[in-house]
């Protein structure tokens, strides 16, 4: 049974494998995606201008983007791809999509939302600074516009994506002065158990952690961030920072990349009011799925990074498997052994995840927590993290979107996007309640700012 | 057993400000909210505190309302943003112009002094407004605050002036009670005691009205509200024209809020939420309204939700079945500038039994003119046409 166009927001290696899927099975997705081109984050195809082999793109990575790249390229005739195009707001009929410069709708029967993951961040003295870039910022200016950050760059906070950057600046000839960790360090015993079932993906880490060592890149684990240093023009002129035992240090660099992992895109599910739950792992409020990635509201399923943080390769197989369920709901059942099968490998890329997030790569909650008092945290509206400690004690709120409303936190332009990890944070801590006692601040349309005249257009 | 004086249902703006002066009166004092005080309407509105345009049945009640907002700092401790910025209404036709003419000598009568201003003036005095304006009237007066500070503030103040508010606490039944009545609150075997009790729970306040067989038919809305980036200030009054179509001001920091039509809202799940369709319809009679948003992004959409009566006009007032018993609910969409005043009133109704400030024509016994000798009070309107004009002209600005 048929019930409407299916719609697959996000053409990354979830929804492109997604889309792939359902064509080969005779049907039509429609995606949806805001880039210019295909591939999604990590396997994001550059610009015609700066083409590159893949090898030297992608890395490890080269083969298998190639591959995808190549069975969606293909079936182009029988997918209805539109790059360039934003999903603004969702209700359960229909989607609001930005291209062109105007809004438009697009109805939808089922949906499958792959919309990856953002970084995450903590802010610390210094932060606004220009010069200052994420993790995945300093890597999109590389891939897409191949142009580093800065001259001298300095890595630093936490996760894979910490010691991937790097690599990529240094073997594009640009000076990285030092990689720091704040994890206590990748070799924790530990975490060894399960890093190891990560195969080939633990293999890769551990090459770009010596291939750094063995340019002479500085590598230092269980730091403390102190501040970035601005120079008298105003901009970034070095990083200070503990080492473990306390003794501080200084580094000299015009560029910073920084971040803490990766934090899933949940508005658009927001929007469609599915129902979240926190999940500890990744300190973040997550939709619910059901075993296959199904959301609690009918006809919206979840893949990739957008529903949970699990690398390019999960995304791929949960893409597939978010597909086969949605064949599945309209009545096909011959993928049912291809589900499990798609499922116990999902299942066993577990461990991995789990050694990464919570030994290797933590979240560092007590650096978030003592974000220092003048601080800016949501630098939108300019709201510092003594404001934030102060309307708690004075109003005793310990709702998010109570602080939301006493102080105006989170209701710029990325709606607290990107404040909301720490704000939340110390919130629970000046309240003294655990961080999912103070709930998470809601997704609301549009999903991005958006000029009124494209707005206006859609109407007249 | 704690009797108290008074028991309040519902912590919006209304509730909070009763308790505020019930409680400087001396009275005993529990306030019951389901959620956070200020959450629902009281919380999310636009901002706009308004007198101009009013139904001459409200306008007593909200001249009095005028006069706590402007000394809040000494009565709460804040002025939650309250800036007197005025209220410019925009007439597009020559025939609206008229109607604003007759208006001003309506507002007259009431101590509300408006100014009227030419169609040349206009673009003179304000250059940021697209043409095709007929002219418009200027109400000095009036201004804009922060809502979501309100209702919380009076609060606070009414807790330091000894109210006793709960949070959290829902109001699941309440019943005549001997001299008093009796409240079910949350899951608490024991209920809560009051010689009086006030019925200010807003789009839920037909509900409560209905243990007491005051049976009332209160729908309910959704305004549908955006706000901009930051924009250098540039716009001086809160902007809304006739018919209501589209209002629009500037906050201190720099982004424009707008409203325009009406989002949807699920009352019995407390949810309501702002429409892509409205919101793009907004968008360009904003744009029309001041041309020079076109360029400016919109960050962000909400909406919340809001009792309303079929005449547009809130029910305050004794209840006509229950002595002892004050409702005041169903402010539709206009209910925020309101708030202070409303809650002064109510207490004077609650301690006194009476009030100087004339609400007749605001009685819940107008939709039942058969039981009651007010029946519809002359100022009440009855046109359809008239009537829903104006009704969105009362909408959320
Ligand atoms: C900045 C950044 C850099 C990364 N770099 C690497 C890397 O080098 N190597 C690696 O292994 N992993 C990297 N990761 C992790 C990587 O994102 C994932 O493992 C993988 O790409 C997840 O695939 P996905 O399909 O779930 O999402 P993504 O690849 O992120 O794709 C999601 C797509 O959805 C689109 N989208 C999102 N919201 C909307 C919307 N509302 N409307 C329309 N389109 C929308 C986005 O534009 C994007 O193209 C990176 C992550 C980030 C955030
Ligand atoms: C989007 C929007 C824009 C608006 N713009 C304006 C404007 O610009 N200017 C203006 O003057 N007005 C405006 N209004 C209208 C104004 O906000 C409302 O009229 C006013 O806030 C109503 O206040 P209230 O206290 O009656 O109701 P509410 O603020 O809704 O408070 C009622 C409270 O009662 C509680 N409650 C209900 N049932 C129970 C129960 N059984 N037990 C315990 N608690 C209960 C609810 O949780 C709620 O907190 C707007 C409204 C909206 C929604």
């Amino acid at each position: 049974m048929t019930s409407g166009e299916i719609v697959i927001v996000g053409a990354g290696p979830a929804g492109m494998r997604a889309a792939i899927t359902l064509a080969r099975a005779g049907r039509r997705p429609i995606v949806l995606d805001e880039a210019p081109s295909s591939g999604g984050q990590v396997y994001r195809r550059p610009p015609p201008a700066i083409r590159r082999d893949a090898g030297a793109l992608y890395g490890f990575e080269g083969r298998r983007a190639t591959e995808l790249h190549r069975a969606f390229d293909v079936l182009k005739g029988d997918i209805d791809y539109r790059p360039g195009t934003l999903v603004w707001n969702a209700t359960d009929t229909r989607l609001h999509l930005l291209a062109e410069g105007r809004s438009r709708t697009q109805s939808w029967g089922r949906i499958i939302l792959a919309p990856g993951a953002m970084d995450r961040i903590v802010p610390l003295p210094g932060w606004t600074l220009p010069g200052v870039y994420t993790l995945g910022g300093a890597q999109v200016a590389l891939k897409a516009q191949a142009v580093g950050i800065g001259a001298r760059v300095v890595f630093f906070g936490t996760g894979p994506l910490l010691y991937l950057v790097a690599c990529q600046y240094a073997k594009a000839g640009i000076d990285v002065r030092a990689v720091l960790d704040t994890a206590p360090g990748l070799a924790s015993l530990e975490a060894l158990p399960g890093l190891i079932r990560g195969g080939r993906t633990f293999l890769k880490g551990l090459h770009y952690v010596s291939w750094l060592r063995m340019r002479g890149v500085r590598i230092a684990s269980g730091v403390r961030p102190v501040e970035i240093g601005a120079g008298a023009d105003g901009a970034v002129s070095g990083f200070r920072f503990e080492r473990p035992g306390g003794r501080e240090a200084f580094v000299e660099c015009d560029a910073i990349g920084f971040g803490f992992g990766l934090k899933s895109e949940t508005q658009l599910a927001d929007l469609l009011g599915l129902d979240f739950a926190f999940d500890h792992r990744q300190r973040q409020w997550l939709p619910v799925q059901d075993a296959d990635g199904r959301g609690s509201v009918p006809g919206v399923y979840l893949a990739g990074d957008g529903a949970r943080v699990r690398g390019a390769d999960v995304a791929e197989l949960a893409g597939e498997r978010a597909a086969l369920a949605v064949l599945a709901d309209e009545g096909e059942g011959a993928h049912r052994s291809r589900m499990a099968a798609l499922g116990a490998r999902i299942a066993r890329a577990e461990p991995f995840r789990r050694a990464l997030d919570e030994i290797a790569f933590p979240f560092p909650v007590e650096l978030a927590r003592e974000v220092p008092g003048d601080v800016m945290v949501c630098r939108c509206e300019g709201i510092d993290a003594k404001t934030i400690r102060n309307v708690a004690a004075a109003s005793g709120t310990v709702d998010i979107n109570r602080l939301k409303a006493f102080t105006r936190l989170g209701m710029g332009r990325c709606q607290g996007r990107v404040c909301a990890p720490a704000a939340t944070e110390i919130l629970a801590a000046a309240a003294g309640v655990p961080v999912e006692a103070v709930g998470r601040l809601r997704g609301q349309a549009p999903i991005k700012p958006m000029p009124l005249s494209a707005l206006a257009e859609a109407s007249s | 057993m704690t009797v108290f004086d008074a028991a309040i249902i519902g912590g919006g703006l209304a509730g909070c400000s009763a308790a505020l002066h019930l409680s400087l009166r001396g009275a005993s004092v529990v306030l019951l909210e389901r959620g956070l005080c200020g959450a629902q309407a009281s919380g999310v509105n636009y901002g706009g505190v308004r007198q101009q345009g009013r139904h001459p049945a409200e306008l007593p009640l909200s001249r009095r309302s005028r006069e706590i907002w402007g000394r809040m700092p000494a009565l709460i401790g804040t002025d939650c943003e309250f800036a007197m910025t005025g209220h410019l209404k925009l007439a597009l036709t020559d025939r609206q112009m008229t109607e604003l003419v007759t208006y001003r000598d309506t507002a007259e009568a009431f101590g509300l002094a408006l100014e009227l201003i030419s169609r040349d003036a206009l673009q003179r005095r304000y250059p940021y407004l697209g043409g095709g304006l007929a002219g418009g009237s200027l109400c000095a007066e009036d201004g804009q605050a922060n809502p979501r500070l309100v209702a919380p503030a009076f609060a606070r103040a009414a807790r330091r002036a000894g109210a006793d508010i709960r949070e959290n606490a829902e109001v699941s039944g309440a019943w005549p009670d001997g001299d008093g009545f009796g409240l079910r609150v949350g899951g608490a075997a024991e209920p809560v005691r009051a010689l009086r009790l006030i019925n200010v729970a807003g789009a839920w306040g037909a509900k409560v009205a209905s243990w007491f067989g005051d049976a009332v038919d209160e729908g309910v809305i959704a305004p549908n509200m955006c706000v901009t980036e930051p924009l250098p200030v540039f716009m001086g009054p809160n902007l809304g024209v006739c018919g209501g179509g589209i209002y629009l001001r500037q906050v201190p920091h720099g982004s424009v809020i707008f409203g325009a039509g009406l989002g949807v809202a699920d009352r019995d799940r407390s949810r309501a939420r702002p429409l892509g369709e409205v919101t793009c319809e907004a968008a360009r009679l904003a744009i029309d309204m001041v041309p020079r948003l076109a360029q400016a992004l919109l960050v962000r959409t909400w909406t919340g939700i809001e009792g309303c009566m079929p005449d547009g006009l809130p029910v305050m007032g004794p209840s006509p079945s229950t002595p002892g018993l004050f409702h005041a609910f169903g402010f539709s969409g206009h209910g925020f500038q309101l708030g202070p005043g409303v809650g002064a009133v109510l207490a004077e109704l609650a301690l006194d039994g009476t009030t100087p400030t004339p609400i007749d024509g605001l009685s819940i016994s107008r939709f039942h003119p058969a039981r009651s000798d007010q029946g519809r009070s002359p100022m009440a309107r009855s046109g359809p046409d008239g009537g829903m004009q104006d009704r969105q002209d009362n909408q959320g600005n």
